[in-house]
């Protein structure tokens, strides 16, 4: 049965080909807002401090960057990432300490960056982040920089910048978004020129507009930009403006270092809200049933939906599908009845009794019962997991009867088996039972139950008894050679092995590639394939000795690898395909297939003969009579 | 598809003791053909009985011998006469030999196909094996099994033997049954012989593979422990999906008459510009274009092949791990297997030695892989030993694919321990899960595990086929009932709950009367309906959403009136529940106020009235509750019971107001001064 006739969820659809999942993500509270607030003062264009990235850390010729660089590259990657990972998060890049102004209020010193098409806080585009890689060659001449609050002027950038940040993040409601300042600076006091009456006022001003724009739900973080021989120092200024007490105090230049590292380290990757996929009742025995809330955790990551488009015109496509009668060529509507060959009959059924045959159970997920952990086997697997997770919502006493189960299932390490039958794939599956895991006060892994679909015996395929050896026993290996091979294993061990660590090389190539097509970028640059093994590891003695004897304890001393091929037994349709090879050879050279070439005369050949040569030849042999003729000739220089 | 035509012999025991599973052996066998008859079209299949009252065969008449063993049906192309052959196995009354069955079905197919059709001859044996079979005329029986699997090998039939045990067999002679296992184990070993041993009647379904499929090698190559130590593998798909069979659209335009109509429906798409729907895009003139942020960037197929990730083929190892690093729920996708060249000896002891050190030290390994050349992304998995315990299957590895950071979704969860004191279980309820979980076991001790995924057969393919055939002889049959025996693997097994009911009851009271009986109808009534509105094709009849009381209240007694009242209207088993209970604690009220001596009554009156204004409240019927206190109200004035009206109003009970209820018509000031005013009219 096709997929479009079955209006049943879909627990391993997309978020991105779910027409709902566009609006819910739009109303979702994990939207962001956020304005980066760089200071341009001729400060952060003296200083400058040794590059931070750690691969050119050994390279001492590498120009040392300039504060501002670093908070332009900073933003640049982020940006990067974030039009893949949430494209619908909007920013804003503001500038203050400038020469120019450019702001809704028309206050001095602050210059919002924009590009057309756009607003100034918006979803990033292309075109923004390409002009803002390039914005720095141009920066003097168009936006300036100039010094911070100088003695004799009444001005107050810093003042003028959170106000306008403020007022670009009116819009939305803080309930649903995240608004967020991200400050960019390295004058740890930047009323330090002036003096008396007039630097307390300004403080006292600048502290109370931060306060005003906390109190409307926006968050100011601060990333400070300092040296080794100047560090900033928090406590002059900006402790109180982003309101730092206590031992945050104390860790906060550590945690702000990491953070900016973070920035420039994100890996691109769509991200998905917590979306709820289904809710059901799961039924554990007459009368007592608990609620519960399934989610995707894993689900294999594409590259995100296809458009089509015009290749003319860029424009997109769209997609109109019709159907046909094929014996009468009439157009005719989506019909509700199909049909399979059987005994030479078309036997017609109706979707209606389709999806009965498909109702085998009653309700969604019936307990069947308990097994040991270890009886799990490991080919019991056939599609990812789904996570399943309490809810009081409509049953109270769900959270409790789960948690009561769940905590008596890891106790006695079993699992549970259960019939899921839900309309597209009803199956029995396994729950197991998942203690939560907090790793430095992250969760690693949530409380809850994991359901994995079982396959039914007709899914399961008995590959290791088809090479069963009829000639008797198989040797299996001596208790020298397992040793040897966990003198190996010893030796390569991948201590804190974890499937967060490696990304998809295709996926972020294809977002290298469309980041680059999308930039206009002239090259493309090489991603790093963490997939490949550690060759550096592999090759230090130990390792290398290991390896050695294992070999020896298994393939003897003067092992070579080339001759191992001849202990093969080559199979049936291996041995067929070379007689037919050779055969085709002999045949071949009873022909001379120059002078038939010449006079034109291949075309009077049969297929037959005619791939004799092809196959004599090891040329594809496929096609039509003319395509034949003309690969002989091709092949001949002809 | 003709070259890998395959032909089965299937020798069903029909004697005696094993009528009572016929009726399964015979639901197996004929879907096993009624797919041969979809997908394997050209297949030939043959049925030998044996246990049977008569002799027909053709061994008999030549050598003579062979008794009470029938040739059904001669090897032939399947048909629809074949499955109606079997949907109707005689019952035969003598015991059954299986080895004179082997034998016979043996003759035939080498008289039939001699030294061709190598690997494609198969033969099926269905028998309790309870059974002496007869001594030879010289030597032991061992010696003749021995002769007679040789022959089995040389002419490369293959032989799948499930013997039905446990349960299913009764009273039988162990000593019979020890001798006869030995013989079958010298087939199992001298010949390619599936030996399977079955206890349930879902296992005899599943034990039998009903379709054959021809593993492909995904991979073929080195399995590269290190750039000096490779080791010569072959990987092939453990696991794959049998989907539900593809059906196609049906088209009733072609007329009556014409009998080569296909009845199809064709699909077409077609791509038109927005802007224009009449302009239909030639497929050259299109292009793919990716999302980037609000813009779509094309890239035509030639640009992306060009720079695209492109990984040498090959599977590296990156290195050795705890198995606890792994967890379960990782598993991706379907499961691969790895097994040494074949033949290969040097490559069959490293992965044996490989497998067997990893068992022993609980480790995994991690793999790179990219299957073929070409291919444009690679994949990390989880290699695990599977350590053979069969001295003729060489050791292997099964491979699992594992997530890439990508593809995992940090979602957090509260922490169980957040939650408030109720909803955290006490020591008798962790208890009773205990029990229910001990209870429950499907793999008890010394027993055959149940449900065995190797075992258990797909109820809806089985009943999609049953149909399938069903129909064609009966165009208008309606879907059949699923199959008791298939039921067992959608439903719990009753007999295991009935066995240890005290276990489930106990289980049942730690943990139903919880919460607000009246807070969660209201709640399921709306999912209900939002259900069924929203996907009509989601299983779960109503007629299963779950009763929170063990006992079924229908009345409303005296001793617990509000409690009934409660239980009653929250009923979800028919609407009718909700009227009878306002309709039935309007009595009691009445009945009370009516026995009332000296008010004596009042407060349990009031208690009662609370209960039925909170019902009405939730049910959204006002009006009934309104009328009736207005009702009450004259009654009592009539029956000289003002002192009632006083006690109410005293309480503070009021009409249900909109306010409270939007289908009420009272507004809030009626509501309160209904009792007073009529109290001061009273006056």
């Amino acid at each position: 049965m096709d997929i479009e006739d079955d209006p049943d969820y879909d627990i391993f659809r997309d978020d991105e080909d779910d027409p709902d999942a566009q609006i819910s993500r739009e109303n979702d509270s994990t939207k962001e807002y956020v304005v980066y607030l760089v200071d341009a003062s001729s400060k952060m264009f003296n200083t400058t401090c040794p590059s931070s990235s750690p691969q050119e850390e050994g390279n001492k010729e590498d120009e040392a960057e300039y504060h501002f660089q670093i908070a332009l590259s900073s933003i640049s990657h982020s940006l990067k990432a974030q039009i893949i990972n949430k494209s619908y998060d909007q920013v804003a890049i503001c500038f203050f300490n400038t020469r120019e102004r450019k702001n809704l209020q028309d206050l001095n010193g602050v210059y919002v960056f924009n590009v057309a098409d756009r607003d100034y806080l918006d979803r990033p585009t292309a075109r923004l982040i390409k002009e803002f890689d390039n914005l720095e060659e141009s920066f003097s001449k168009n936006i300036g920089s100039q010094h911070g609050v100088m003695p004799g002027t009444r001005e107050n950038p810093l003042y003028n910048a959170i106000w306008v940040a403020q007022a670009l993040l009116r819009k939305g409601s803080a309930k649903t978004v995240d608004k967020r300042i991200l400050l960019f600076t390295n004058e740890d006091d930047p009323f330090g020129r002036v003096t008396g009456a007039i630097k307390s006022d300004m403080t006292r001003t600048t502290l109370q507009r931060a306060k005003d724009t906390q109190d409307l739900g926006i968050t100011i973080e601060l990333l400070p930009l300092s040296c080794p021989n100047e560090i900033f120092d928090i406590s002059k200024f900006y402790a109180d403006l982003i309101g730092l007490e206590g031992d945050d105090l104390v860790n906060f230049m550590a945690s702000a270092g990491n953070k900016l590292e973070d920035m420039k380290d994100q890996l691109r990757k769509r991200m998905f809200t917590k979306r709820r996929v289904n809710k059901f009742k799961f039924t554990l025995v007459d009368g007592v049933s608990i609620d519960l809330n399934s989610y995707a955790l894993i689900r294999p990551t594409v590259p995100g939906s296809i458009t089509w488009l015009d290749s003319v015109t860029n424009r997109p496509l769209k997609s109109v599908r019709n159907f046909f009668c094929a014996d009468t060529g009439a157009l005719v509507e989506e019909s509700t009845t199909r049909f399979h060959p059987y005994k030479s009959q078309n036997i017609v059924f109706s979707t209606k009794e389709l999806s009965e045959i498909k109702r085998v159970a009653t309700g969604h997920l019936n307990l069947l019962g308990f097994k040991p952990l270890s009886y799990l086997r490991d080919y019991y697997n056939l599609k990812p997991s789904t996570f399943l997770y309490p809810s009081d919502e409509s049953t109270e006493g769900s959270m409790c009867t789960f948690i009561a189960l769940h905590r008596s299932m890891i106790q006695l390490n079993r699992f549970a088996v259960a019939f899921s039958g839900s309309s597209s794939r009803p199956q029995m599956v396994a729950l197991i039972a998942q203690d939560e895991v907090i790793q430095s006060g992250v969760q690693i892994e949530p409380p809850g139950m994991h359901m994995i679909y079982l396959p039914y015996s007709d899914d399961i395929r008995l590959i290791e008894e088809r090479y069963s050896d009829t000639s008797g026993a198989v040797t299996k290996a001596s208790d020298d050679q397992i040793k040897k091979a966990a003198d190996l294993i010893k030796r390569v061990d991948l201590k804190d092995f974890s499937v967060f660590q490696f990304s998809n090389p295709a996926l972020q190539r294809h977002y290298e590639v469309l980041q680059a097509l999308a930039l206009e970028e002239d090259e493309i640059p090489e991603i790093k394939d963490e997939t490949l093994p550690d060759e550096e590891g592999m090759a230090r003695p130990r390792v290398v000795r290991a390896l050695e004897e294992f070999k020896t304890s298994v393939y003897g001393e003067n092992y070579d690898e080339e001759s191992e091929h001849g202990t093969g037994k080559p199979t049936e349709a291996s041995k067929k395909r070379k007689a037919h090879t050779e055969y085709a050879m002999k045949e071949c050279e009873n022909y001379d297939w120059g002078e038939l070439a010449d006079t034109g005369k291949l075309k009077d050949l049969t297929v037959v003969e005619l791939k004799y040569y092809l196959s004599g030849h090891n040329l594809p042999v496929s096609g039509k009579k003319e395509a034949l003729v003309s690969r002989i000739l091709t092949h001949m220089g002809k | 598809m003709a070259r890998n035509k395959e032909a089965l012999l299937l020798l069903l025991d029909v004697g005696p003791s094993m009528h009572y599973v016929l009726p399964e052996v015979e639901k197996v066998c004929s879907m096993l053909v009624q797919k041969k008859l979809i997908y394997n079209k050209y297949d030939e299949v043959g049925i030998v009985l044996f246990g049977t009252e008569d002799t027909d065969n053709e061994l008999t008449t030549e050598v003579g011998g062979y008794q009470h063993v029938v040739v059904m049906k001669n090897s032939k192309v399947v048909d629809g006469d074949i499955v109606e052959a079997l949907q109707q196995l005689p019952r035969g009354t003598s015991d059954g030999d299986f080895l004179d069955a082997v034998i016979v079905a043996m003759d035939m197919l080498i008289k039939k196909f001699g030294e061709t059709n190598k690997g494609k001859k198969r033969l099926c044996l269905i028998t309790n094996a309870q059974c002496p079979i007869k001594d030879p005329y010289e030597g032991s029986k061992e010696e003749q099994v021995t002769t007679i699997a040789k022959q089995m090998t040389a002419h490369g039939m293959r032989m799948e033997s499930i013997i039905i045990r446990g349960t299913l067999s009764q009273d039988a002679n162990k000593e019979i049954i020890d001798e006869n296992d030995r013989l079958l184990n010298i087939f199992s070993k001298e010949t390619s012989t599936r030996l399977l041993y079955v206890e349930d009647p879902i296992s005899l379904f599943g034990a039998l593979k009903t379709r054959n499929i021809t593993p492909v090698t995904v991979f073929k190559g080195d399995l590269e422990l290190g750039p000096k130590l490779r080791i010569k593998v072959l990987v092939y798909k453990k696991t794959q999906e049998e989907k539900f069979p593809t059906l196609k659209k049906y088209s009733d335009k072609a007329p009556q008459t014409d009998k080569f109509a296909t009845h199809e429906v064709k699909v077409d798409y077609e791509y038109k510009s927005a802007e224009d729907p009449d302009k239909v895009v030639p497929p050259d003139q299109r292009i793919k274009g990716y999302r980037y942020g609000p813009q779509i960037v094309p890239i035509s197929s030639a640009e992306w092949d060009a720079v695209k990730f492109k990984p040498e083929k090959g599977v590296k190892l990156l290195g050795f791990t705890d198995s606890s690093n792994i967890l379960r729920h990782q598993y991706m996708k379907d499961v691969y297997v790895f097994i040494a060249e074949p033949g290969n000896t040097k490559a069959v002891l490293a992965v044996s030695a490989l497998s067997r050190a990893m068992k022993e030290m609980n480790k995994v390994a991690i793999l790179r892989c990219a299957w073929r050349q070409g291919q444009s992304n690679v994949v990390i998995g989880v290699l695990t030993p599977n350590v053979s315990d069969r001295e003729n299957i060489p050791d292997s590895f099964y491979f699992n694919i594992l997530p890439f950071a990508e593809d995992v979704r940090e979602f957090q969860f509260p922490s169980f321990s957040s939650f408030p004191a109720s909803c955290q279980p006490n020591k008798q309820q962790l208890e009773s899960a205990a029990n229910f979980i001990k209870m429950l076991d499907l793999a008890p001790d010394g027993k055959k595990e149940v449900l065995l995924p190797d075992f258990t057969p797909n109820p809806v393919l089985a009943r999609f086929y049953h149909y399938l055939d069903l129909k064609s002889k009966h165009p208008d049959a309606s879907v059949p009932p699923l199959d008791y025996t298939l039921r067992k693997i959608t439903e719990p097994e009753t007999n295991l709950i009935l066995q240890k009911e005290s276990v489930v009851d106990s289980f049942r009271r730690s943990f139903e009367l919880q919460g607000n009986p009246l807070k969660k109808p209201r709640r399921l009534l709306r999912d209900k309906t939002s259900d069924e509105a929203g996907k009509e094709n989601i299983t779960a009849p109503p007629a299963n959403l779950i009763e929170y009381k063990s006992v079924k209240v229908e009345n409303i007694g005296d001793l617990t009136p509000v409690q009934d009242f409660e239980a009653m209207i929250s009923r979800r088993d028919s609407p009718d529940w909700v009227l009878k209970a306002i309709k039935d604690m309007k009595n009691k009220i009445f009945g009370m106020v009516e026995d009332s001596h000296e008010g004596d009554n009042y407060p349990k009156a009031l208690e009662c009235l609370i209960a039925l204004r909170k019902g009405c409240i939730l049910e959204q019927e006002p009006k009934q509750f309104n009328d009736f206190l207005k009702h009450l109200y004259n009654f009592c004035q009539e029956k000289n019971l003002q002192s009632f009206c006083e006690y109410l109003a005293s309480k503070g009970l009021t009409l249900i107001p909109k306010t409270e209820a939007i289908d009420s018509d009272v507004t809030d000031e009626e509501a309160r001064s209904f009792l007073v005013k009529s109290e001061s009219k009273s006056d």
